[in-house]
Parts: C-alpha cells; sequence; structure tokens
C-alpha cells in the first residue's frame, strides 16, 4: 500500500455516514469516501443533484483546500472522538451554554397548521428516540422511525431543525451530541412537503 | 496405584478457587475434576454473549447463581457501532427462566435489555439478589417497577451509565413497605424526571444496610441533607444537582448531615456544582478513597483546595480544570493514588481551554507511587514526557492516552510518539491495557509486538503505516484479548496472515481501515470457528467490488455458530462463503 492516505485536516467521514454518491469504489486502491460538499453530513435539498463517488477520490487529498462551500466551522467532528461517551459530552454541553451562552437549551418547536409554538429543553433527552417520543406526546401525532436511507419515509410528518447555519435538516442524521449543539430550532413538517423529503 | 479424594472432598477444595481462569484450569485437569468442578460452578462470566449459546452454557454449569455476560463492542461506547447490532438479552433470560429458578445475580455491560427481559427476570427467578446493568439500553423504568415489585429480597440494583427511558418517577414506590433488603442502589443515570423525593426517603429510611446509593442529577442539593440522614451507614454515596442558591441553613444542615457519616469512603455526582458548598464535605475528606468529580465544572483552585483534603485518595475523576498545577498538589497530596482519570471539559473545542499538559500526567507518575491506571485526554504530548513517564511509574497496569487532535505529532521534535510509547511497553511489564493517540508510524507497533508480553487490550486510532503494523501486534503480543482498532491503514495481508491468531483472542475490531470484502469471506470460510461479521450500512458488501474496504468488521471467536438476529447491516461470513442477506 505505497499511498499514504492523507487524513490530516480531512473531515474523514465514517463511510456510514450519509453519502449521495452511488456506492462503488473507482479505484482498485481500497480508499475512503469522503464527500467534499456536503461536509456536515447534511441532507441537501432535492433539487441539489446527487454528488457521484467519482469526485471522491479526488477528495482524499483535499487537506482542506477546498472551498466552494461556507467555511468550514471551527472543528469538523469526526464520529466517535475523541472517545468519550455521550452522557459525558451532553452533560458539559448543557453546562457550558448555561455558562457561556446563558440561553439553557430550550428550543422553539412548531408544528405546520398547530395554531402556537411550544418550547422544549433539549438537554432532558439523551437520544433521538427520547426526543421524538416526547414530540410525539406533545403533539397528539406519529412520526415514526427514522431510517438513514429513507427518513421518516411512510411517515405524515417529518421532524426537521433549524441549524447553526441556518439550514433545514432532518432530526437524525447526525450523532446525537452534535444535533445538540447545531439545533436552534425544531419544525416538525407536515403532508406532501414531509414525505418529499423522505425520497432523498 | 491412583488415589483420588471423594468427589465432596475436591468439590470443598475448589469452593477456594473463585476466579473464572483459575477453574477454567481446574477443569481442564482431567474428567473426572471437569465433572465436578462444573457441578459446583457458581459464576459464570461469558465474556461475548455471542460466543457461546444460553444452552450451551446452562448444560455445561446446571447450578450456577450468578451470570455476567458482555454485549457490544466497547467501541459501541462512542457510538461506531450502530442502534440495532445487536447484544439482546432476553434469549438469555428466558433459558435461564425455564433452567433456574434459584439464579440470584445477573451482570450485564452493553447489553439491550427491554421492559419485557425485567419483567420475565422479577417473575422467574425467587431469590434474585443483585441485578447490575452496565452501558445497557433499551428499557424504562415500567421494567424497574417490576423488580422493584416482584423482588423480595434484592440487594443491588445498579444502573450505571445506562439509557434508560424514564416514563414515570414512581417506580421507586412499587418497592414494598416491608422491603427492607436494599444494600446498593445506583440510578444516577436516570433523567430529569423527578424521581419521588419520599419514595426515595421512605425507602432509604427503611433500608438500614443500605451501603450505597448513587442519585441521579435531578435530586436537589436541599434533599440530600434528609437522605443522609436517615442513611448514616453510607459507605459511597452520590449527589444528585449540586447547586442551590448559597444560603447558609442548607449549608449547615448538609455539613452537618455529611458529618453524621463516619462510614463514607466514595462520592461522586455533583452536577452543576457551586463551589460555595463543596467545603460541607470537608469533614468526610480525610476518609475518602474514591472522588468522581467528573461533571463538576469548578476550577483550579476549588479543585485543589478539595483534593489537598483528601490525603488517602486512591481514585480520583476529575475533569481537566484541575490543570497542571491541580495535578501537581495531587502529586504532593495524595500518595496512595491508583487510579487517575482526567476527561476533557471542552473536546470539541479547536483551541485548549485549560492549561493541561503532558507535564501533569508526569508530576502524577513521579509523585504517586501506587499509581497503576490513568485515563488522561490532553492536547499535546511528547517522547521526552512519556519515556520520564514510563521510567516514573513502571507499574503502570491500563494507560490510556488521549491526544484529542488525531495524529498529532510530539510538540517539541515534532516526530512520532513511537519512541515514548515504546517506552510505555518497554518498562511497565505489567502493562495490560493500552489506548494510543497521536502521530505513530508501524514502528510503535513493532515496540508493543516486542514488549508489551502481558497487554491483554489494546485500543487504535488514527497510526501506522501499512499492514507491518497490524502483523507486528498479533504475531508479538502474546496475551491479547481484544483489540480494536479505527481509521487504520490496515488490510488484508497482516489479518490473513495471522488468522489463527484471532481464535486465541476474544475479538477483534476494524472500522475505517482497509481490510477488503474478499479477504473477509477468505476469512470466514477458512476458520470455521470465528465469526466475522460485516457491518456496512451503504448496502450488501457484495454490491460492491470485492476488493473494496468494508466499512466495519467485527471478528470474535465462537463455538455458537454464526448468530441468527443480526440486523439488515450486518453480514456474516460463514463457511459457504455466501452471504446471509
Amino acid at each position: 500500500m505505497e499511498r499514504r492516505v492523507n487524513y490530516e485536516n480531512d473531515l474523514n467521514l465514517m463511510a456510514t455516514e450519509l453519502s449521495l454518491g452511488l456506492p462503488g469504489c473507482g479505484d482498485d486502491e481500497p480508499q475512503r469516501k469522503t464527500n467534499p460538499s456536503i461536509r456536515n453530513n447534511k441532507r441537501t435539498a432535492p433539487e441539489i443533484s446527487e454528488v457521484s463517488s467519482s469526485e471522491s477520490s479526488s477528495s482524499i487529498t483535499m487537506s482542506g483546500s477546498d472551498d466552494q462551500d461556507s467555511p468550514p466551522p471551527a472543528k469538523e467532528q469526526v464520529v466517535g472522538w475523541p472517545p468519550i461517551r455521550s452522557y459525558r459530552k451532553n452533560c458539559l454541553q448543557s453546562s457550558k451554554r448555561n455558562e457561556v451562552e446563558g440561553m439553557g437549551m430550550y428550543v422553539k418547536v412548531s408544528v405546520d397548521g398547530a395554531p402556537y409554538l411550544r418550547k422544549i429543553d433539549l438537554k432532558v433527552y439523551r437520544s433521538y428516540p427520547q426526543l421524538l417520543k416526547a414530540l410525539e406526546n406533545m403533539f397528539k401525532l406519529t412520526i415514526g422511525a427514522y431510517s438513514k436511507r429513507e427518513g421518516y419515509n411512510g411517515s405524515d410528518y417529518a421532524p426537521t431543525y433549524e441549524d447553526k447555519d441556518g439550514d433545514w435538516m432532518l432530526v437524525g442524521d447526525v450523532p446525537w451530541e452534535m444535533f445538540i449543539s447545531s439545533c436552534k430550532r425544531l419544525r416538525i413538517m407536515k403532508g406532501s412537503e414531509a414525505r418529499g423529503l423522505g425520497c432523498v | 496405584m491412583a488415589f483420588s479424594f471423594p468427589d465432596e472432598v475436591l468439590e470443598h477444595v475448589f469452593s477456594f478457587i473463585q476466579s473464572d481462569k483459575d477453574r477454567n484450569a481446574v477443569s481442564m485437569v482431567c474428567k473426572s475434576w471437569y465433572e465436578i468442578e462444573r457441578w459446583c460452578r457458581r459464576k459464570v462470566f461469558v465474556g461475548n454473549c455471542y460466543a457461546v449459546s444460553p444452552r450451551m452454557v446452562i448444560r455445561r454449569f446446571p447450578e450456577f447463581r450468578s451470570i455476567e455476560l458482555k454485549g457490544k463492542p466497547h467501541f459501541a461506547d462512542f457510538n461506531l457501532v450502530p442502534d440495532g447490532w445487536g447484544g439482546y438479552v432476553f434469549p438469555w433470560i428466558e433459558e435461564m427462566a425455564g433452567a433456574y429458578p434459584w439464579l440470584e445475580e445477573i451482570r450485564l455491560k452493553r447489553m439491550v435489555v427491554t421492559d419485557e427481559s425485567l419483567e420475565l427476570i422479577a417473575k422467574s427467578f425467587k431469590n434474585f439478589k443483585v441485578l447490575v446493568l452496565s452501558s445497557c439500553e433499551g428499557f424504562s423504568t415500567d421494567g424497574l417497577a417490576a423488580i422493584a415489585a416482584s423482588c423480595k429480597n434484592l440487594k443491588e440494583l445498579d444502573l450505571r451509565d445506562c439509557e434508560v427511558d424514564d416514563l414515570s418517577a414512581h417506580w421507586l414506590s412499587h418497592f414494598p413497605e416491608t422491603y427492607t433488603s436494599l444494600v446498593s442502589l445506583n440510578i444516577s443515570c436516570l433523567g430529569s424526571d423527578e424521581v419521588s423525593f419520599s419514595a426515595l426517603e421512605r425507602l432509604v429510611g427503611r433500608c438500614t444496610n443500605l451501603k450505597t446509593l448513587r442519585l441521579n442529577r435531578a435530586v436537589p442539593l436541599d434533599k440530600i441533607s434528609n437522605i443522609l440522614r436517615h442513611a448514616p451507614q453510607l459507605v459511597e454515596f452520590g449527589t444528585g444537582t449540586y447547586t442551590a442558591d448559597v444560603r447558609p441553613d442548607v449549608y449547615s444542615d448538609l455539613a452537618g448531615a455529611f458529618s453524621s457519616c463516619k462510614e463514607l469512603k466514595s462520592l461522586s455526582g455533583f452536577w452543576d456544582v457551586v463551589p460555595d458548598y463543596l467545603p460541607a464535605i470537608y469533614p468526610v475528606c480525610s476518609k475518602l478513597t474514591s472522588l468522581n468529580l467528573s461533571y463538576a465544572t469548578i476550577q483550579s483552585p476549588d479543585l485543589i483546595k478539595l483534593v489537598s483534603h483528601c490525603p488517602n485518595l486512591q481514585r480520583l475523576l476529575v475533569l481537566d480544570y484541575i490543570e497542571d498545577s491541580g495535578l501537581e498538589v495531587l502529586a504532593s497530596s495524595c500518595k496512595d493514588l491508583q487510579e487517575l482519570r482526567v476527561f476533557p471539559s471542552d473536546p470539541f473545542g479547536a483551541e485548549p481551554n485549560v492549561s493541561l499538559t503532558e507535564q501533569g500526567l508526569v508530576a502524577v507518575s513521579l509523585g504517586c507511587p501506587k499509581l497503576q491506571s490513568v485515563l488522561y485526554f490532553c492536547r499535546r504530548m511528547s517522547n521526552e514526557a512519556l519515556v520520564t513517564i514510563a521510567r516514573n511509574r513502571p507499574n503502570f497496569t491500563r494507560f490510556r492516552l488521549c491526544i484529542i487532535e488525531p495524529k498529532t505529532a510530539d510538540y517539541l521534535t515534532l516526530e512520532p510518539l513511537d519512541v515514548g510509547f515504546g517506552a510505555i511497553v518497554q518498562y511497565c511489564k505489567d502493562l495490560k491495557r493500552l489506548s494510543l493517540s497521536g502521530l505513530l508510524t508501524d514502528r510503535v507497533f513493532e515496540y508493543i509486538g516486542t514488549y508489551a508480553k502481558k497487554l491483554e487490550m489494546l485500543s487504535v486510532a488514527f497510526a501506522g503505516d501499512s499492514d507491518l503494523g497490524l502483523h507486528h501486534v498479533l504475531s508479538g503480543c502474546e496475551s491479547l484479548r481484544k483489540l480494536e482498532i479505527r481509521d487504520c491503514p490496515f488490510g488484508d495481508k497482516a489479518l490473513l496472515a495471522n488468522a489463527a491468531k484471532l481464535e486465541t483472542m476474544r475479538s477483534l475490531w476494524m472500522s475505517s481501515c482497509a481490510v477488503s470484502f474478499a479477504a473477509c469471506k477468505l476469512l470466514g470460510q477458512k476458520m470455521p470457528r470465528l465469526n466475522v461479521e460485516v457491518i456496512d450500512e451503504r448496502g450488501p458488501p457484495d454490491s460492491r467490488p470485492e476488493n473494496c474496504p468494508v466499512d466495519k468488521l467485527y471478528i470474535y471467536r465462537s463455538i455458537a455458530g454464526p448468530r441468527c438476529d443480526m440486523p439488515p447491516f450486518v453480514w456474516t461470513m460463514d463457511e459457504d462463503s455466501g452471504l446471509r442477506l
């Protein structure tokens, strides 16, 4: 294995992270699949075409030189690194937020068609299933189960959130800790718009 | 002429042999010893729940009282194992419920435990005494209520680090008023749903043998005094949230309550701690041997003051707020220190937020002659420091260093940290567990293979250059049982060349490496007593070229054959080399 895979400054997404390209390798040398324009595992809107995997070979030696999109976040997070248990991260998150930003973890939740918004405290929950169940109870609706491939396909509702960059993302794609630190508000989309997202 | 003792005598002798290793050795001496031993083994330990089937265990050990099972691989702690992977305890409970009504103890780690399982436990085992669930998930407070209601002889209920669905705080009230046998209760993982305080106080009040009580964050500070006064015999105590408006009456209540606990040796909890309330624990500090401040977001000066009051400390968990200066004080005050864990307060920040460096670890290794176990998160390291540490402290048995930024070089020389870790394995001859980090080449693995003869568990991330690295470890580390690797350029060659080694180990995890699907299939074909499982959420591995690397690979020895409860994203490479889809 002569070519040294360059991990420096590389997001080095785990291959299990969502990658919109077709699975498959172009090379005979095993390579990591990273996707330069989908850095933080964001699920892009349906109109943006899928990035094919042939682009990924160039991304191996990308070394952070790709400036197409918005400036990279301060720290690109690799899944499961540093190796800290979730409950520790959550605990630190909430203390930090309370100290530094002073706004606690309360975020607004809107449901399409509901007359008023609600607020929930994200730090109460430790996982997506807990959060989704709470939302289901609060609004008396069924969101159903999440799958990486289909989102909440089959459900009338899709939970989305606005992240730090102002983008609307599907709840469930990123690791829980990453979600907690970037979620600014929640919106439960309804109907055909919701189902559309599930088909990406 | 061969004499042999009557079975009863041998059995009596064996009853003094508790450790599994020794019991296993005893059972291999001869057939009759095997038979006698298996009938009198009371504690069974299964390090990998898929290595053997429940029925096999029950068949061999018909009269055990206590079982310990482990499920998911260690990297599941860091979200590398997708949900639904497995580790279900229900099949075990089901088999045991049928076979023994007299099972007393169940200890589980990283397993999926459903309410159904808990209910079955509550129903099936009349003399059930101990339930320890460590890093488990899948159950709710309903399951706990069933245990509380039915297990009249329950002594220990420990839910450390579990993920529990908090449906109702009232599960505690299911312990009947007549129930008084609780010795140990750890509910520190429970969520924000308030525990019913009156139920808790009554429970604590009537269980006069209670020695361990670890509360959850939701229990406010002003409730602690009452609870402590009801249980002055406590040896281990975990507070809830340690914050409140500073009020003299609350403070003096608290200080008084702690003073009344003359047996306290271990403290934990301290979420959201307010420094003003810390001195309340000073009365007990001189007896403390274990202190967990890993949730306490207080700064170095307060930590230093606290630690200086605890000269008998053997175990300390703390955030990196303690800084190098705090660790220096620790090194001079706590000469009995055996275990230290320093966690990062800002793991995702790009810049260091505290002044904690390799110097702190050097200080502790120099000052604490009994230090043997370390988990240390920091942002810089040097070979020089590591060599110093190794020389200072050759009695390390567990050394886990996490330099937060992957592939960080020696900050003084910019070289890889091979030599530093090499010194650790060379000097620390009894090293059993090692976690590597920083910039590392194949060289470090050469050192490990050469020197780390007692090493049982190795964790590797973002390290190495080639298959040679993996080969050194697999061919050199004679005592290796568990190897977990992520994001390293290790491929087929080393794995296939050392296939036989894998049967001498419990398990091997490799994720984001360079092992091809073809190699996995070959390994599965050639090694029938290994379960070779490919985990890949992208879809079936045979939909890609064979030489494509698999995403995650988990290989473990098993006499139970491939498992039947795999989710759609796990494929087993069995002897037919066909895929079970």
